[in-house]
């Protein structure tokens, strides 16, 4: 019962969620059980269907045709189900964390907050199992405009240009870019369905080809290529846990996964490898690596600092997908989700600074590992994630994505990734460091203590996710074998 | 027997029923009879969009006079199609109209406007509906006629001077319109649309017959507002009352388009209007040119009202970019815009008129924080502008995919990247509203501002619930709207 509706139910559990959120605003204590009853429930809706993925059963839906020959429809694939997994779990991580987060820094409009929050996790449901390049436009476009009202939460002048950025970044290259690229693929394959092994090839040449795959890459703008990176810094003056969930995790996986999907589903990587493109997107990918990595490391803000490396390990994920070699797509599947582990607990991390010393600059944070052990403990492991060192998870992503770039015969790109890693030790290593050794600056500080119990719970579940996905990387490598390519 | 009659039912029953609203000098009662009439035009015309459907084209003779020398009312797909718009909007318009006007409007003029309304959806039925080019002259003077005098009833004094502007290009629309009707006549000897169409091929290559496509096309373009001949058209909507706006912006530019589409392709034929005189071209870059010169100016307007006019002569546009392709996927995204446009403006004015009830401004800096004294109001705006911007689920998507679908077909990829950059300036122009209305704080010493009320919001939630159904399940209008291409393009032979 639960598998046959399973789609539509993991779509509709948030929407409901947000409806009852938005019911029950007024008083904070049910509005957040229901924040936390539903994510548990979505959870273990999507959770209960991993035997019948595993099994390669069809799981199929459709919602509404819109367009003769042109509808609404999901199914489950591995990818999909996988991101979904992600998404939904972490929803509950950084639902524990938003009570504390916001309770404690005194934020207003919570009611808004959580409610979007809901609406956006919709979305990334919708995309995770959209079947075609249509829905997952839908959802795409959902996504972004649900996740507007949180960056903008603030209201001040600063957040309201800060929004103006991410909407006209992300709606200008999905509405010039990606749109063409989906009716461009429509009339001259004349299906958009993603389909094992791509639709595209033998209906258009390699150079039109080359032409659909920019337009798609570059048209998915969440996942942040250079120079379409602008809108993810913006975005910081969004109230932590949205940074932490949505643009280190749901939003941005959610650009890079509609990069894999299209990659392995409308192209297939057998015509990709063929493309003139894909070396210039391996190119791309390297240089914003690189790029944002240096840049990374001449930010102070420290949220600042987390969104260019996630820039820079999105391109990662870009740079999987485009070595068109299995290797290279299960490196891109794998880096998208350990690196959620390790950048959630990053920006868990950040938020709980800011909530306890009210200090938002790296500079400021001398000496705050002493009053802040398990922040700044959680801190280490996620920046050693990152990095890709064992005994974390990273280390697994970044492993795979080498043997990819090997494979397929990209040698340069194998110097980039552990360049890339250095750069990595080099921006956030010194954060922990002057954390726990360097004095304490007397005339910046005042009093605290260590953040809110329920950050810290936050943190401390994310950080052990990055042991874990070390220890036992199993279900998610598997999960990732059985994409039929 | 009188079923047989609702074509001329169609436009007789707002015709007559018109000086019996001037009689009746009550405002309630002109309202409740300006209601029951627009209801049962609706259901006519219901009726007869299933008769079209189901038995194909109506042909109906006015007096049992036989075409060409009789009157011809004709039914085909197309006109049908417009007559099911405009009266739904009617209807819409009609339920709202009655708290917005009452605001708007004195007292004693109330029954003068409901007569100007019943005169002017009159005319718009019957261009719709006949199938004689003289005839639509006629009833493109009646509506237009009475549009001018809606527009001026407003107490805002300078919709006397956008009325009188619109009265004189409207008028010079008119007389090219009429020349080229008398330019034709004077080459066929004929004014019936079929007999022209089989008549005019034996002269086409005089020098008559090209002026005569002249004159039509240049006053057709000026009734519709196509860019560069739009200037009437932003202060006509912005000061016009918003009842009013609602209505027109939604019908009186789409049925002067529907007229357009049938001189080029019925009359002329498509090979003679964009084979041999080539007017193609012409007509997609004034299309494009208005696309992105209307968006742009939108976007600097500091009334609301003044910034949907101009992005109506930008959508204007669109729909003549789909025509201009001559194609069925083209063609057929021009008309399903038409519509699809059609149900976004009236919603996007009606909204306004909300605004204006309660806060009597339709500026952009008054607006500061309605977003949370007026969330219905303005939720429904943001709705119909992620709508105008064409986000996915809603109407305006259905129309860009179509027309970007066509480009793509015709080959010309440039043009299909241009709808989606134009669209970028409606998300700027959407964006300045939303951005008040939601993160601005509102002003202090206001007194409390309520919601509209229900009757006003009730014919919103309407056109919001079309905008997301139509959207999201496109196969009727699109099945009428490629219908109603394919009879266009295949000539008056069905």
């Amino acid at each position: 019962m639960i598998i046959d509706n399973f789609i539509l139910l993991s779509i509709l559990i948030p929407l409901v969620g947000s409806f009852l959120i938005a019911l029950t605003g007024r008083w904070e204590n049910v509005r957040e059980s229901v924040t936390l009853i539903t994510s548990c429930s979505l959870f273990g809706v999507v959770i209960s269907a991993g035997s019948a993925v595993m099994a390669k059963e069809k799981i199929t839906a459709t919602l509404a045709t819109i367009m003769p020959n042109i509808t609404i429809s999901f199914d489950v694939e591995p990818l999909g189900y996988l991101f979904a997994c992600l998404a939904s779990f972490l929803w509950i991580v950084t639902s524990i964390y938003s009570i504390g987060y916001m309770r404690g820094h005194h934020e207003k409009n919570q009611t808004r907050f959580y409610t979007c929050f809901a609406l956006a996790i919709m979305g990334v449901m919708g995309l995770c199992f959209s079947s075609n390049l249509l829905t997952l436009f839908l959802f795409y476009e959902a996504i972004t405009l649900c996740t507007y009202p949180l960056v903008t939460h603030s209201g001040t002048e600063e957040a309201k240009r800060a929004g103006r950025t991410y909407l006209g970044v992300l709606l200008a290259t999905s509405m010039v870019f990606q749109l063409p690229a989906i009716i461009w693929t429509w009339v001259a394959a004349g299906t958009i369905d993603f389909t094992a092994g791509g639709v595209l090839n033998g209906h258009v040449s390699t150079g039109l080809g080359s032409i659909l795959l920019l337009l798609f890459v570059f048209g998915v703008g969440k996942a942040a290529l250079m120079p379409f990176h602008r809108w993810l810094p913006a975005a910081m003056v969004a109230p932590t846990p949205v940074s932490a969930l949505l643009h280190a995790v749901a939003v941005v996986k959610a650009g890079v996964f509609s990069v894999l999907k299209i990659a392995i589903y409308i192209f297939g990587i057998d015509f990709l490898g063929l493309l003139e493109a894909h070396t210039w997107l391996i190119y791309a990918a390297g240089f914003t690596i690189l790029i944002g990595s240096l840049v990374a490391m001449r930010q102070d803000n420290l949220k600042r600092r987390l969104a260019y490396s996630t820039i820079s390990q999105l391109s990662y994920i870009v740079l999987g997908a485009m070595l068109a070699t299995k290797a290279g797509i299960l490196g891109g599947g794998m880096h998208m989700i350990t690196h959620a582990f390790g950048k959630i607990t990053l920006f868990f991390g950040a938020g709980a600074i800011m909530v306890a010393s009210h200090k938002t600059e790296i500079s400021q944070m001398k000496g705050i590992g002493r009053a802040m052990p398990w922040t700044l403990g959680a801190f280490l492991i996620g920046s050693l994630s990152i990095i890709g060192l064992p005994p974390f998870g990273g280390a697994w992503s970044k492993w795979f994505l080498c043997m990819g770039a090997l494979d397929s015969g990209q040698l340069i790109m194998v110097a980039v990734l552990m360049i890339s890693s250095i750069l990595n030790v080099a921006y956030l290593i010194p954060i922990v460091v002057q954390g726990f050794f360097s004095e304490l600056d007397v005339k910046e500080h005042h009093a605290h203590g260590e953040a809110p119990a329920f950050c810290v719970a936050a943190q401390v579940i994310t950080a052990a996710g990055c042991l874990g996905l070390f220890l036992y990387p199993e279900p998610v490598y598997q999960l990732l074998k059985i994409i039929e390519m | 027997m009188l079923l047989s009659h609702l074509p001329a039912l169609q436009v007789v029953l707002p015709l007559i029923a018109a000086p019996i609203c001037l009689v009746l000098h009550h405002a309630r009662l002109a309202w409740a009879w300006a209601m029951l009439i627009s209801w049962s035009a609706f259901g006519i015309a219901l009726s007869l969009l299933n008769r079209v459907l189901s038995e194909g084209v109506i042909s109906y003779h006015i007096g049992k006079w036989a075409p060409p020398w009789g009157i011809e009312y004709r039914l085909d797909e197309a006109s049908v199609f417009m007559l099911v718009l405009v009266t739904t909007i009617g209807v819409v318009v009609t339920t709202f109209a009655k708290e917005s006007v009452e605001k708007e409007i004195v007292k004693e003029k109330i029954h003068l406007f409901y007569t100007c309304y019943l005169l002017c959806f009159a005319g718009l039925l019957g261009m719709s509906i006949t199938g004689d080019v003289f005839n639509i002259f006629v009833f493109l003077e009646i509506s237009s006629l009475s549009a001018y005098a809606l527009i001026s009833m407003s107490d805002d004094r300078r919709a006397l001077t956008a009325s009188f502007r619109y009265l004189v290009m409207g008028t010079v629309g008119a007389t090219f319109y009429i020349i080229g009707v008398g330019l034709i006549y004077m080459a066929t000897g004929s004014l019936n649309i079929a007999d022209l169409a089989v008549k005019l091929p034996a002269v086409a290559d005089t020098q008559t017959v090209r002026a005569a496509l002249a004159f039509l096309i240049v006053g057709l373009s000026l009734k519709l507002a196509l860019f560069p001949l739009h200037s009437w058209l932003p202060n006509a909507y912005a000061y016009a009352p918003s009842a009013v706006s609602a209505f027109i912006a939604a019908t009186a530019t789409k049925v002067a388009v529907y007229v357009m589409l049938r001189v080029i392709f019925t009359i002329f034929g498509v090979s003679y209007v964009f084979g041999t005189m080539n007017l193609g071209p012409a007509i997609l870059s004034l299309a494009i040119m208005g696309m992105f010169a209307a968006s742009a100016m939108a976007i600097s307007q500091k009334n609301v009202k003044r910034l949907l006019a101009y992005s109506s002569i930008a959508q204007i546009g669109y729909i003549m970019l789909g025509i201009s392709f001559a194609t069925v996927t083209g063609l057929s995204g021009g008309i399903v815009h038409l519509f699809n446009h059609a149900l976004i403006k009236c919603c996007l004015f009606m909204v306004m008129g909300c605004v204006f009830f309660r806060i009597n401004s339709t500026d952009i800096k008054d607006m500061a924080g309605l977003g949370k004294r007026m969330p219905f109001t303005m939720a429904a705006f943001v709705i119909g502008g992620l709508s105008l911007i064409g986000v996915p689920s809603t109407v305006g998507f259905i129309s860009k995919w179509y027309l970007m679908q066509a480009a793509f077909e015709a080959g010309s990829w440039v043009i299909a990247i241009m709808i989606p950059l134009s669209s970028l300036l409606a998300v700027v122009y959407i964006w300045r509203v939303v951005e008040v209305a939601y993160f601005s704080p509102s002003p202090d010493g206001e007194t409390a501002i309520k919601e509209a009320p229900v009757s006003m919001q009730i014919p919103i939630w309407v056109m919001v619930a079309g905008i997301f159904y139509f959207g999201i399940n496109a196969e009727f209008t699109l099945d009428v709207a490629r219908r109603a291409a394919e009879s266009l393009l295949g000539g008056i032979v069905l």
